[in-house]
């Protein structure tokens, strides 16, 4: 529950502007509703695939329904982190043709081409990333794009400075101009990344004149997890395979500051607490 | 004219056939009917049957809790994190008090109440002789032990373009706030 806005509900760590709950990495965590919302890990689960369930599993899984994909749709995601290399991997559970996953750090699009069975395209070695696109599908464009990339986005400097850096929109909507105009007439844009509740300079005219539906939600992480529990335990999807990295406690500013700079080819981090 | 282009009748090629998709994807098409999808029906009943109450029981309100004025009435469950202190916390009650999640003035009211929270915090963290350090507690020094210089230079990063700013943008309130304690600092011995 939310007081402080009509926007989604309480959210553990996400400021004052999702209820004002403190973030769950602590020694001691208040639990509202909690005959509600845990549930009890298999046995059979791993750790790490248990953590990955708590937020970028079932969100890629959730981007990807938010997509409405059919059988044999072209699906394009915007970002190869944890979010969309899941989203990419989920979009063949619902029947996709084809997955193009597409990102400008060359170790994230090498695991979406491992991990999620997707093609890649690097959008900092193509000179216009939607023509690109365009040409790999038959000049129609995807019929489900998802933006997996959110606030934070690369690819045009004004608008991630503006944004990301300096705050005056509410989030750089790159990725989502890109999806929209990336997107076939009437497709489907599902959006998984996060912006914040102030204006964005979004090309709203394309998105209306292409007839296009936008959905986007936060996941509800719970509703998804029965079905993603037997995804893992029939090994359609391994969840852990994206960690790249295992962090102390005692390190974890460092940690943080490497998964934020993308350095040494981090994709996901895990805090360790018994590893100091 | 090309049989593959949008104008064609059957314009979409290069789709493998099911049984191709599923002798090389792991569960393809495991999700394929969308009514059997875990987020189908789209609208739920939001309370589980797992819950035992109708309306939860009303969590005490330690203080006037901030909240928007678009909400019928205080939420039953709320954070107490957060609660509202010094110029920040008059700030963010005048924002949450007086505009509707619609209007400008509320966003950027709280945007700068954050802003000024941090430099309340941070002078509080002076005074009580624990000051934060910008080298050790913002994991710079990751830089060295996370290879930042070949990290940045492999590849086709597009983000190296903004990187000789990020450090200008993070140290610039630093650089700006020692600045003015030192003439303050002057002023008051003089």
């Amino acid at each position: 529950m939310n007081p402080n806005a009509t926007a989604v509900g309480g959210i553990y760590g996400y400021s004052h502007t999702t209820g004002g709950y403190d973030g769950g990495q602590a020694e001691l965590v208040r639990v509202p509703f909690a005959d509600v919302g845990p549930t009890i890990i298999p046995e059979w689960m791993s750790d790490e695939d248990a953590l990955m369930c708590t937020d970028a599993l079932p969100t890629g899984y959730f981007g990807a329904q938010l997509g409405d994909i059919a059988e044999g749709d072209v699906v394009t995601v915007f970002g190869a982190g944890p979010v969309g290399l899941y989203a990419a991997a989920s979009a063949w559970l619902m029947g996709a043709g084809r997955v193009i996953v597409v990102d400008h750090l060359d170790d994230r699009l090498e695991l979406a081409s491992r991990f999620a069975h997707a093609e890649t395209v690097n959008f900092g070695q193509v000179d216009d990333v939607v023509v690109h696109l365009k040409q790999q599908t038959d000049h129609l464009g995807s019929d489900v794009v998802i933006d997996a990339v959110g606030a934070e986005a690369d690819g045009n400097l004004l608008q991630h400075v503006t944004s990301a850096k300096l705050k005056l929109q509410g989030g750089s909507p790159i990725a989502l101009n890109w999806a929209i105009d990336a997107v076939r007439k009437g497709g489907t844009i599902s959006v998984m990344g996060a912006y914040g509740p102030m204006f964005s300079a979004v090309k709203f005219g394309d998105a209306m004149n292409k007839g296009l539906t936008i959905r986007a939600n936060q996941c509800p992480v719970k509703r998804q997890w029965p079905r993603l529990f037997e995804h893992i335990r029939n090994g359609h999807l391994k969840p852990s395979e994206i960690v790249t990295h295992r962090i102390p406690l005692d390190d974890i500013a460092e940690g943080y500051h490497l998964f934020s700079a993308k350095l040494d080819g981090c994709i996901k981090p895990v805090v360790v607490p018994t590893a100091a | 004219m090309s049989a593959t282009t949008p104008y064609a009748r059957e314009a979409r090629t290069g789709i493998p056939s099911a049984d191709e998709l599923r002798s090389r994807i792991p569960g393809w098409g495991a999700d394929l009917d969308p009514a059997d999808r875990p987020s189908y029906p789209r609208e739920i009943d939001a309370v589980p049957d797992t819950a035992h109450w109708h309306l939860p029981e009303q969590q005490e309100e330690a203080w006037p809790r901030e909240r928007s004025i678009e909400h019928a009435r205080l939420t039953p469950v709320f954070g107490t994190s957060c609660p509202p202190r010094g110029l920040s916390g008059a700030v963010r009650k005048l924002a949450y008090a007086r505009y509707s999640e619609a209007r400008a003035a509320h966003w950027l009211l709280l945007l700068a109440a954050d802003r000024i929270d941090v430099k309340e915090q941070a002078a509080l963290a002076l005074l009580r002789g624990r000051p934060d350090d910008p080298v050790t507690q913002t994991g710079i020094l990751g830089e060295r032990r996370y290879h930042g210089l070949s990290s940045r230079r492999r590849g086709h990063r597009v983000d190296t373009v903004h990187h000789p700013l990020d450090p200008v943008i993070v140290g610039l309130p630093w650089i700006a706030g020692g600045w003015a304690a030192w003439r303050l600092l002057r002023r008051a011995r003089r």
